[in-house]
C-alpha cells in the first residue's frame, strides 16, 4: 500500500520532514506550507524545538510537515544537528521514519547546498529536492535547468519561492505524486548502513556536485554585490564595532522606552481586575488568594511582556537579516579572550530577556563545554525579571541628580549593575574555562549569509513564539508558585493582638526569621529574609513580597510608590546597596534552573550552577555591605 | 577605505602572495588577498585536526576553490572572513584557517576549480 492510500484511508498522518542547510530559506517555506497552523514541542531529554504543522496537498491528503534544524551534513556537530540526523535516519526515540524528505537548497548557492542532498540520496528514501530562493537566482541572471538536475539525480526537483504561497504549488504538486508511488524497495537497508563521511568522502560529493553544475546550470548568475558593500561597512575594523554598539544601544533605549505604554496598560488593566473582584466577591479565603496571591503575582510577571517582546523583535529582525553572524563575528576575539566562541554572542544577548530562551538558543553552538560555559554564565546577563527590584531599590535610595555634565545618577547605577552582570560573566566563563571546563580553544567556522530583508511573516511567528514560552511559563511554574507562597505566607493565621504584621507569624515568616542570622552579616533584615524566600522561586515576585511585609496593599503601581518611601525610611543606604548586588547574582529562578537541568541533562550542572552563583551573591553583598559601612552608608 | 583602493590592494596581494608557485597558508592572508586553494590538511592522523578538515570541507574549502580575504577583526586582524568561489563567506580564525593552503589564481599547476566554470576568476 502507498502512503497515500493510507493516509486516505486515515491510517496514519504522512510524515515528511524539511531538512536543508542553515539560511537557505527553510523555515520561511515551512511557515508558508503550513501557516499559523504549527505545533512547537520539545524532542525528549533535550530542548530543541520540534516544529510541526499540517497542510493540505491539491488531491486533498493531510500531509504533517515537520520542520527540522539546519544542517550542512549528516554528520551532526550541535545537539540540533543532532536532531536532523536522529530523525532522518529514523534513530530519534519517539519519532517514525518520516515518509519522505524534501531538501530545501538555496538557488543561488547550489555549490554549497547541494551536497547534503547526495549524503540524503544515498539513505534510498522518498526524496524532493526543491530550488529555493529561485526568484533571486532569476533576478541575478542565473539559469538552472530542474529537468537535467532531475534526471542526473533521479528524484524530482522543484523550484519555489518559499515567500509566495504560489511558489510552493509545484512542491505540493510533487508531494502528491510521490505518496502515489510504490514504496521504496530498499526500504531502510542504506540507513542502517550509514556512517559518518570521511574527508574524502567530502572530497568526492564536492566533485560530484561539480559535475552536476556542469549539467544543470545554464547561465550562471552575477554574484551578489549588495553584501559585500554592507559588509565594507559593518565589517569594517573601526566602524563595524562601533555600529555594532550603536545597534546595541538603541535596542535597550527602545526596550525600556517603547515598552512604558503596553506596560501602564498591563498595570492598570491588573488594578482594575482585582477592584472588580475586590467589589464583588465575600470575603473568604479564596477572594485572597485571588486579589493578593494570583493577580497581584501574575501581574508582577506578564508586565514584563512588553520589554521582553520588544527585545526579540530585534533580534530576530537582525537575525532574519543576516546580521547576528556578524555581530558574532565581531566578537568572537574579544570572546575568546575568556575561551568563549563568538557564537556565544547571540545567546547571551537574549538572556538579558531572558536565560532560559538564551540558554535555549545555546543549542547552536557545536562544542559540549563552550554550550556549557554559555549556559552557565547565562544567568548573570541581566534579565528583566530583575528590574521591578532594581527600579525599587534605585528610586528609593539613589538621588535623581546629575554627576558629570548631564548624566543621571540613577541611569549610572543601573548601568553598572549590568556592568556587573557582563563583567562577572566573563571572569566566570575565564575561571571555568581554566579549571573545570578545560579544553582546547573551539574552532569558529561559520557562513555569513547574504543580507535580506526581513521577513515579517517569520518575524511575527518567531515573537508569537517566544510569547507563548513566556504565558506557558507563568501559567505552570510561576502560578503554582505563587500558590504555594500565599499559602505559606496566609497560614498559620497570626494570634489575637499582635503588633508585627501577619506574615511574620506565617511558615514564610518563620523561614525568613531562620534565615535571618544566615543574612544579617550582609545587612539584610528579617524582612528581606522575607521577601527572598518567595523570590528564591521567581526575582519578580520579591518586590509584592516586600509589600506584604511591610503590609501595604493596593493595585500593583500603588504598591511600588509606598514601598519605596518605606524602604527609604527602614533601610540604610547599605543595606540596599547589599541587596542590589545580590541580585546581580542571585539564582533566584526556578524555571532556569529547570532548564539547565533539561538543557545538559544533568541535575548536577543546576546544582553547581545555583551553588556558584549563591556564593558569587553572598559574597557581592557582603562586600558592598561591608564598604558602604565603612565608607558611612549606615 | 573606498572600494579603489581595496581593489588596487587587492592587486597588490595577488601580484605579491600568488605570483606562480608562491604558496601560503590561508591564516597568513591579509585583507584583498585571493588565491586557489591547494590543499586542506588534515594532519597525522590526530582526531582534532581530522575534524577541523573535515568542518573546513563542509564549509566549502576544498582543493581548487577560488578564495578571497574580505574582512578581518578589529582585535589582532582576527578572525577572518572569507569569500568561496564568490558564492558563500565563512568567518574563521586564523588558527584554523592556517590548515588551508593557498595558492596563486594564475599559477598553471594548480587544480582547476571544483565547481562553477570561471567564477571568481573574473578579477
Amino acid at each position: 500500500m502507498t502512503a497515500g492510500v493510507l493516509a486516505a484511508e486515515g491510517i496514519r498522518p504522512i510524515r515528511i520532514a524539511l531538512v536543508g542547510p542553515p539560511n537557505s530559506g527553510k523555515t520561511t517555506l515551512f511557515n508558508t506550507l503550513t501557516g499559523s497552523r504549527q505545533k512547537t514541542a520539545n524532542y525528549p531529554g533535550v530542548t530543541v524545538e520540534r516544529k510541526s504543522g499540517l497542510l493540505r496537498t491539491p488531491v486533498g491528503h493531510t500531509v504533517e510537515i515537520l520542520d527540522l534544524p539546519g544542517s550542512y551534513s549528516l554528520r551532526a556537530r550541535s545537539p540540533d544537528e543532532a536532531i536532523t540526523r536522529d530523525v532522518v535516519l529514523g534513530r530519534q526515540a519517539r519519532e517514525a521514519l518520516p515518509d519522505a524528505v524534501v531538501c530545501v537548497t538555496d538557488a543561488t548557492n547550489l555549490g554549497q547546498h547541494l551536497r547534503l542532498l547526495l549524503e540524503l540520496r544515498l539513505l534510498g528514501r522518498p526524496l524532493i529536492l526543491a530550488l529555493n530562493m529561485m526568484d533571486i537566482a532569476q533576478k541575478r541572471g542565473c539559469q538552472i535547468s530542474s529537468e537535467a538536475l532531475s534526471r542526473q539525480l533521479g528524484i524530482p526537483v522543484v523550484t519555489t519561492v518559499a515567500m509566495r504561497k504560489s511558489g510552493v504549488q509545484d512542491l505540493l504538486g510533487q508531494i502528491d505524486a510521490l505518496l502515489n508511488q510504490a514504496p521504496a524497495k530498499n526500504g531502510t537497508a542504506a540507513i542502517n548502513d550509514w556512517v559518518e563521511p570521511s574527508p574524502d568522502a567530502i572530497r568526492a560529493y564536492h566533485r560530484e556536485v561539480e559535475r552536476l553544475l556542469q549539467e544543470a546550470v545554464i547561465r550562471e548568475g552575477a554574484p551578489e554585490r549588495l553584501t559585500r558593500r554592507l559588509d565594507r561597512i559593518l565589517l569594517h575594523p573601526t566602524a563595524g564595532p562601533l555600529i555594532l554598539l550603536a545597534i546595541l544601544f538603541l535596542m535597550f533605549q527602545a526596550v525600556f522606552s517603547w515598552a512604558e505604554a503596553p506596560m501602564d496598560w498591563i498595570d492598570g488593566g491588573m488594578a482594575s481586575l482585582q477592584q472588580w473582584f475586590a467589589a464583588h466577591m465575600e470575603d473568604s479565603l479564596l477572594k485572597s488568594l485571588l486579589i493578593d496571591g494570583i493577580i497581584a503575582g501574575i501581574g508582577g510577571v506578564v508586565i514584563f511582556l512588553p520589554q521582553i517582546l520588544i527585545l526579540f523583535l530585534f533580534i530576530l529582525l537582525l537575525e532574519d537579516f543576516g546580521y547576528m553572524a556578524r555581530a558574532a563575528f565581531l566578537m568572537d576575539r574579544l570572546m575568546s579572550v575568556v575561551g568563549l566562541n563568538g557564537r556565544a554572542f547571540i545567546p547571551l544577548l537574549s538572556s538579558f530577556a531572558c536565560a532560559i530562551p538564551g540558554i535555549m538558543a545555546a543549542r547552536t553552538i557545536a562544542h559540549p563545554l563552550d554550550r556549557l560555559v554559555t549556559i552557565l554564565i547565562a544567568p548573570l546577563m541581566t534579565c528583566s525579571a530583575r528590574l521591578p527590584v532594581y527600579i525599587l531599590l534605585i528610586a528609593a535610595f539613589i538621588p535623581a541628580t546629575t554627576v558629570w555634565g548631564g548624566i543621571g545618577l540613577q541611569g549610572l547605577v543601573m548601568f553598572g549593575l549590568y556592568a556587573t552582570g557582563i563583567v562577572g560573566a566573563l571572569v566566570v566563563a575565564g575561571v571555568l574555562r581554566l579549571t573545570l571546563l578545560k579544553g582546547d580553544r573551539q574552532p569558529l567556522l561559520m557562513e555569513l549569509p547574504s543580507y535580506k530583508w526581513p521577513n515579517p511573516a517569520n518575524v511575527l511567528l518567531g515573537l508569537w513564539e517566544r510569547a507563548k514560552i513566556f504565558m506557558r511559563r507563568i501559567g505552570t511554574i510561576i502560578l503554582s508558585v505563587l500558590i504555594v507562597l500565599w499559602f505559606l505566607s496566609t497560614f498559620p493565621a497570626p494570634p489575637e493582638g499582635v503588633t508585627e504584621p501577619a506574615i511574620y507569624y506565617s511558615f514564610a515568616g518563620m523561614i525568613g526569621r531562620g534565615l535571618e542570622p544566615l543574612l544579617a552579616p550582609i545587612g539584610f533584615n528579617w524582612q528581606i529574609a522575607i521577601a527572598l524566600v518567595p523570590g528564591l522561586a521567581a526575582r519578580e515576585v520579591a518586590v509584592a513580597a516586600l509589600g506584604t511585609v511591610y503590609a501595604l496593599s493596593g493595585d500593583e503601581g500603588a504598591v511600588t510608590e509606598a514601598l519605596s518611601v518605606t524602604l527609604a525610611q527602614s533601610w540604610t543606604l547599605a543595606t540596599a546597596l547589599a541587596l542590589l548586588a545580590w541580585y546581580v547574582f542571585a539564582p533566584q529562578c526556578l524555571a532556569t534552573l529547570a532548564a539547565v537541568r533539561r538543557e545538559t541533562n544533568s541535575w548536577r550542572w543546576a546544582a553547581f550552577m545555583f551553588v556558584y552563583l549563591m556564593v558569587l551573591a553572598y559574597v557581592a553583598a557582603f562586600i558592598t555591605y561591608r564598604v558602604a559601612l565603612a565608607l558611612g552608608g549606615g | 577605505m573606498n572600494g579603489n583602493d581595496e581593489r588596487e590592494r587587492g592587486a597588490f596581494e595577488l601580484g605579491r602572495a600568488t605570483g606562480p608557485g608562491f604558496t601560503q597558508p590561508l591564516g597568513l592572508m591579509d585583507r584583498g588577498g585571493v588565491g586557489r586553494i591547494l590543499a586542506v590538511r588534515g594532519g597525522d592522523g590526530d582526531s582534532s585536526e581530522r575534524e577541523i578538515e573535515r568542518g573546513l570541507l563542509e564549509m566549502g574549502f576544498v582543493e581548487g576553490a577560488c578564495v578571497e580575504v574580505l574582512h578581518h577583526g578589529f582585535l589582532g586582524r582576527d578572525p577572518l572572513a572569507v569569500r568561496i568561489n564568490q558564492t558563500m563567506t565563512v568567518a574563521l580564525r586564523r588558527c584554523e584557517a592556517n590548515a588551508v593552503l593557498v595558492g596563486s589564481l594564475l599559477d598553471p599547476t594548480s587544480a582547476r576549480p571544483v565547481y562553477s566554470r570561471g567564477r571568481g576568476e573574473s578579477r
